[in-house]
């Protein structure tokens, strides 16, 4: 990495951190929905979503290696719900179909505008999968946007259940854009140009749609994004997922399977 | 005497993918690099479909096992990167005609942007007929769609196109 300091290379290792983390976890959250999706279609397409997502965060980690983190099954598998970065958004249980679907279609079109921006990245490695990511994702926004619009646009109980998953779930995505300290670092170089520009982008995306499936954005003054995952601030949901997720791993790290 | 990438290459038609075997990993379009040696030392380098493919290694141990086995060859390393990111671009034609014989319909070319309409109109691998249905974009791997011919009322899958 010869383009890297020192700075640089702590500030892609938080910026890897938090994508890899989310993406571990949102796939482990979506696989929680192999055997009981509402259809059997659903079933299989939250799965296949959890081994992509899974997949992608396993070269992610891989990347964190090559700068000198641990290697990737002991970074998944090894640490303590403190010592990650995902968004609360991602560690909440799967709940109903409809937290579910609108939480999939936040954060995928997030992920979707994310790896779009590090397409171009000074960071030639994580351009190159980012590159590879977006054509994957591409199929997770059209499975979240044929959803929502479906269902926002079907019966009365099913608009009602869309709006009043949107309420609940809009401060958790936002969530998703917390800064961190290396904000200013990682546009300088030119790596990533920042969660705000990202957040925008976002809305620029998600907000259309959902107004023109008639479903209301929640009311600009009572946005209050939940922080914290960050900074490794989560809520009581992750350490049972990690502890169920590792369950494996802790009674044989060498274990194939 | 001196093998040629050329050589390598030949070999690697043989190496079919594990979960379709009509289809050989060269023409699949994953095979990004090959390199030879003075002393025919071999090093190939592959691309992945999709990020989480689970066949990864073991096309990785499948294409090392093909070409130890060729006359003369020294030491073998395969390694998968993203230096290349594959899209359905990549499978030559010969790879299309292969997929559709192992039952899958072959992914239309595109130009870089996908949107569900162009699964929708996906020709059915039995019968030829343009009259389906797309049923989901996710299959039983996380290459394949699944359809729906309405002419020779069977379920298909088909290979989806990736960019």
């Amino acid at each position: 990495m010869d383009f890297f300091n020192e700075d640089h290379i702590a500030a892609a290792k938080d910026l890897l951190y938090k994508m890899a983390d989310d993406q571990l976890i949102i796939g482990h959250r979506n696989s929680e929905w192999t055997g009981l999706g509402p259809l059997l279609e659903e079933d299989i397409a939250f799965s296949s979503m959890a081994q992509d997502k899974i997949g992608q965060s396993e070269h992610l980690y891989e990347l964190l290696h090559q700068l000198g983190e641990s290697d990737p099954d002991n970074v998944a598998f090894t640490r303590n719900a403190d010592q990650f970065h995902c968004c609360h958004l991602v560690e909440w249980p799967i709940g109903e179909y409809d937290f579910s679907l609108i939480r999939h279609f936040l954060f995928d079109f997030a992920e979707a505008v994310r790896f779009d921006m590090l397409a171009n990245s000074s960071y030639e490695d994580l351009a190159k999968i980012a590159r590879k990511y977006r054509g994957e994702i591409k199929y997770h926004t059209m499975h979240a946007n044929t959803w929502v619009q479906q269902l926002a646009t079907g019966s009365d109980e099913s608009k009602s259940r869309m709006q009043n998953a949107l309420n609940e779930t809009w401060n958790l995505a936002l969530g998703i854009f917390e800064e961190g300290k290396y904000e200013d670092t990682l546009k300088t170089a030119g790596i990533f140009e920042g969660e705000a520009v990202l957040k925008r982008r976002w809305m620029d995306s998600v907000i259309p749609l959902l107004e023109k499936y008639g479903l209301n954005v929640p009311d600009e003054s009572t946005w209050a994004p939940v922080y914290g995952g960050r900074q490794g601030f989560h809520t009581g949901h992750l350490q049972p997922l990690l502890s169920e997720m590792t369950e494996v791993y802790a009674i044989d790290p060498t274990a194939d399977w | 005497m001196k093998l040629s990438e050329e050589n390598i290459r030949e070999a690697l038609y043989d190496v079919k993918d594990p979960e379709i075997p009509t289809i050989s990993l060269v023409d699949l379009g994953i095979v990004t690099g090959i390199s030879v040696s003075d002393t025919n030392d071999v090093n190939v380098q592959l691309t992945p479909t999709f990020a989480g493919c689970p066949a990864l290694r073991i096309m990785e141990d499948l294409v090392a096992d093909r070409i130890k086995i060729i006359d003369g060859v020294n030491n073998v390393t395969v390694s998968t990167n993203f230096d290349v990111q594959w899209n359905t671009n990549m499978i030559s034609e010969v790879g299309l005609k292969a997929l559709k014989k192992h039952g899958l319909a072959p992914p239309p070319r595109h130009d870089g942007y996908i949107e569900l309409d162009v699964l929708s109109d996906t020709a059915c691998p039995y019968c030829g007929s343009r009259n389906t249905t797309l049923e989901t974009p996710f299959g039983p791997t996380l290459c394949r769609s699944m359809h729906y011919c309405k002419n020779c009322k069977q379920a298909f899958e088909g290979f989806k196109p990736v960019t």
